[in-house]
C-alpha cells in the first residue's frame, strides 16, 4: 500500500494507489471517447456520493461523463407523513426511538429533534438492537422509527424476530432500492443509461437481482464499491457496457458481493417484511418500495398496536420553506443542489429545509461540506 | 447509511461475536451473516449486525481503505459514518 503524502497539496487526491487511479482515469476518457456523445450515469448510494465528492472524482472524469446520485439517501426519502407518525407517537408519550440522521428531519410540523425539545421522550441509537434493549430496560411503551433501505431492514428483521418484550414495537418506515430503479428510468427527463449499484446493499441482495431491471429497462447495472479506486473501476466497466449496448448486470466488487447475496440475511428479511407501495420524499409513489411488516408480526407493529392520529399535530402548521425545496428534482437526478435556490442559504446543516441538507447521505448535506466540483489538477502533473 | 464496516473478530458466544475495530471492541449480532464465523475471522457489519465474513483472500484489500478513512483524522461525513457504524455495535 502506498504512503500516503502529507504534505501534498492536493489534500483530496489520496488515492491509495495513484499509478492505478491514473491508468483507471485515462482508460475511462478513453472508452467516453469511443462511446462518442455525453454520457450519463446514476448511483443510488450516500456513501458512493461521498466518495466522489471527497476525493474530487468528478473533476477527474472525461468531460463528455456524467455522474450523479440519485435517491440512495434512505433519510432523504422518508416521506414527511412517516415522521409525523413517529411525532405523533413521541408526543402521546410513547418512547421513540431514532436513528441519528432522522432526528433531525422535519415533518409537516416538527422534527423528532422538536418534539423532544417540547418534552417528548425520543431517543437517538445507532441499531435496531440498541431500541431493543432500550425496551428491555423500561416499562415505558419503545418504538423503533426504522428507517433505511433493505440492509438496514434485514438487522430491524433479525430484532423483531428475536421474542422482543411485550412493550416494544416498530413503525417501519424501510425502503427497498430496485423498484425506484425502475421508476427513474421511466422518468420522462431521464436520461440515465447505467446505473451503479451500491456494494453493500448487494451485499446482501446479490447482484442477479438487477437482471430483470436490465431486460426489462434495457440500461445496464455494474455493482461498485465506494472506494474511489472501486468507483473509477466501475465506471469504467459501465461506460465499457454503454458503449459496447451490451446489456447486462456485471459485479465489479467481487470481494463483497455475489450472485445469490446473503441468503440468511434475506431469508430474515422477507420472513418479516413484505414490499407495499408508497412514496418517496420529492419523488414519487414507487410500487413496492416501501418495507411493512406482514400481519403475521402484527404484534410489533406500531401502526397496528397504535392508532396513530397525525390531525392534531397538522393543525395550524406553520408554512415552510418546502415549497422551494427541490430536494425531489436533486434525488431523481434532473438537478443538482446548484440549482436550488435556498442551498447554502436558508437551507443549511444547521437550518435544514430538506432531508438532503440533513443527512450524512444527502446530495446537498455533501456538497456543502465537500463541495460539489473539485477543482484540482491533472493526475498527470503530480506523479 | 448504507456502509459496513470490517472488524476482527475477538470472541464468539452464540449470536453475540465480540468483534475488533481498529482496537475498539464492540459486541456484533451474527443471526445475520450466512457463514459460520470464528475467531480470527473478519466479517462486515452494518448497524450492530454482521452481514459477510470477509474470505481470506480479500481482507487486506477490504482494510486497506478504511485503514485510511480511520488514520486520516478528518472529521468528516466519511469518517463520521464509518465511526457510526462502529458506535452502532455494542459496548455491553
Amino acid at each position: 500500500m502506498d504512503a500516503i503524502r502529507d504534505e501534498s497539496p492536493w489534500k483530496r487526491l489520496e488515492f491509495r494507489d495513484p499509478k492505478r487511479a491514473q491508468v483507471l482515469c485515462q482508460t475511462l476518457r478513453r472508452v467516453c471517447d469511443q462511446v462518442g456523445r455525453p454520457v450519463s450515469v446514476m448511483h443510488v448510494c450516500g456513501t458512493h456520493e461521498q466518495s466522489i465528492a471527497r476525493f474530487g472524482l468528478r473533476s477527474l472524469l472525461p468531460p463528455n461523463l456524467n455522474v450523479f446520485m440519485g435517491p440512495g439517501c434512505p433519510v432523504c426519502v422518508t416521506d414527511m407523513p412517516e415522521v409525523d407518525e413517529a411525532v405523533a407517537l413521541a408526543l402521546r408519550g410513547v418512547t421513540v426511538a431514532t436513528f441519528g440522521d432522522m432526528f433531525r428531519v422535519p415533518g409537516s410540523v416538527l422534527s423528532l429533534a422538536e418534539a423532544k425539545a417540547q418534552g417528548a421522550d425520543v431517543r437517538v441509537v445507532y441499531s435496531p438492537w440498541d431500541a431493543l434493549r432500550l425496551a428491555q430496560s423500561t416499562d415505558r411503551e419503545v418504538v423503533f422509527f426504522a428507517t433505511g433501505f433493505e440492509t438496514t431492514a434485514v438487522a430491524t428483521a433479525a430484532v423483531i424476530l428475536s421474542h422482543p418484550p411485550p412493550n416494544f414495537s416498530v413503525l417501519s418506515a424501510h425502503k427497498y432500492i430496485p423498484p425506484v430503479m425502475e421508476i427513474i428510468a421511466e422518468m420522462p427527463d431521464t436520461r440515465v443509461q447505467g446505473f451503479l449499484a451500491a456494494g453493500h446493499a448487494a451485499t446482501i441482495t446479490g447482484w442477479k437481482i438487477f437482471e430483470r431491471f436490465v431486460e426489462r429497462h434495457r440500461i445496464p447495472v455494474v455493482v461498485g464499491g465506494f472506494e474511489p479506486l472501486d468507483i473509477l473501476a466501475a465506471l469504467v466497466r459501465l461506460v465499457e457496457l454503454i458503449r459496447d449496448g451490451d446489456l447486462r448486470v456485471v459485479n465489479a466488487y467481487p470481494r463483497c458481493v455475489t450472485p445469490e447475496g446473503n441468503r440468511q440475511a434475506q431469508r430474515l428479511l422477507w420472513e418479516v417484511f413484505e414490499t407495499v407501495g408508497g412514496t418517496w420524499r420529492g419523488i414519487a409513489h414507487i410500487p413496492n418500495g416501501n418495507l411493512r411488516i406482514r400481519a403475521k408480526y402484527a404484534g410489533v407493529d406500531a401502526r397496528r398496536r397504535y392508532d396513530i392520529d397525525v390531525s392534531d399535530l397538522l393543525k395550524g402548521a406553520p408554512p415552510r420553506l418546502t415549497q422551494e425545496c427541490i430536494c425531489g428534482d436533486i434525488m431523481a437526478g434532473i438537478a443538482s443542489p446548484y440549482d436550488c435556490r435556498l442551498f447554502g442559504k436558508e437551507c443549511t446543516p444547521q437550518n435544514p429545509v430538506g432531508a438532503c441538507m440533513v443527512s450524512s447521505e444527502g446530495t446537498c448535506k455533501i456538497w456543502y461540506e465537500y463541495g460539489g466540483h473539485v477543482v484540482v489538477e491533472d493526475l498527470e502533473a503530480r506523479s | 447509511m448504507c456502509l459496513g464496516v470490517p472488524g476482527k473478530v475477538v470472541e464468539v458466544n452464540g449470536l453475540v461475536a465480540v468483534v475488533d475495530f481498529w482496537g475498539t471492541r464492540r459486541k456484533v449480532r451474527l443471526e445475520t451473516v450466512d457463514q459460520p464465523v470464528q475467531p480470527g475471522d473478519y466479517v462486515l457489519v452494518h448497524v450492530g449486525f454482521a452481514i459477510r465474513r470477509i474470505p481470506e483472500e480479500e481482507i487486506e484489500e477490504t482494510l486497506a481503505f478504511y485503514d485510511f478513512v480511520v488514520r486520516s483524522a478528518e472529521n468528516d461525513l466519511m469518517s463520521g459514518d464509518v465511526r457510526g457504524e462502529i458506535d452502532a455495535a455494542r459496548e455491553d
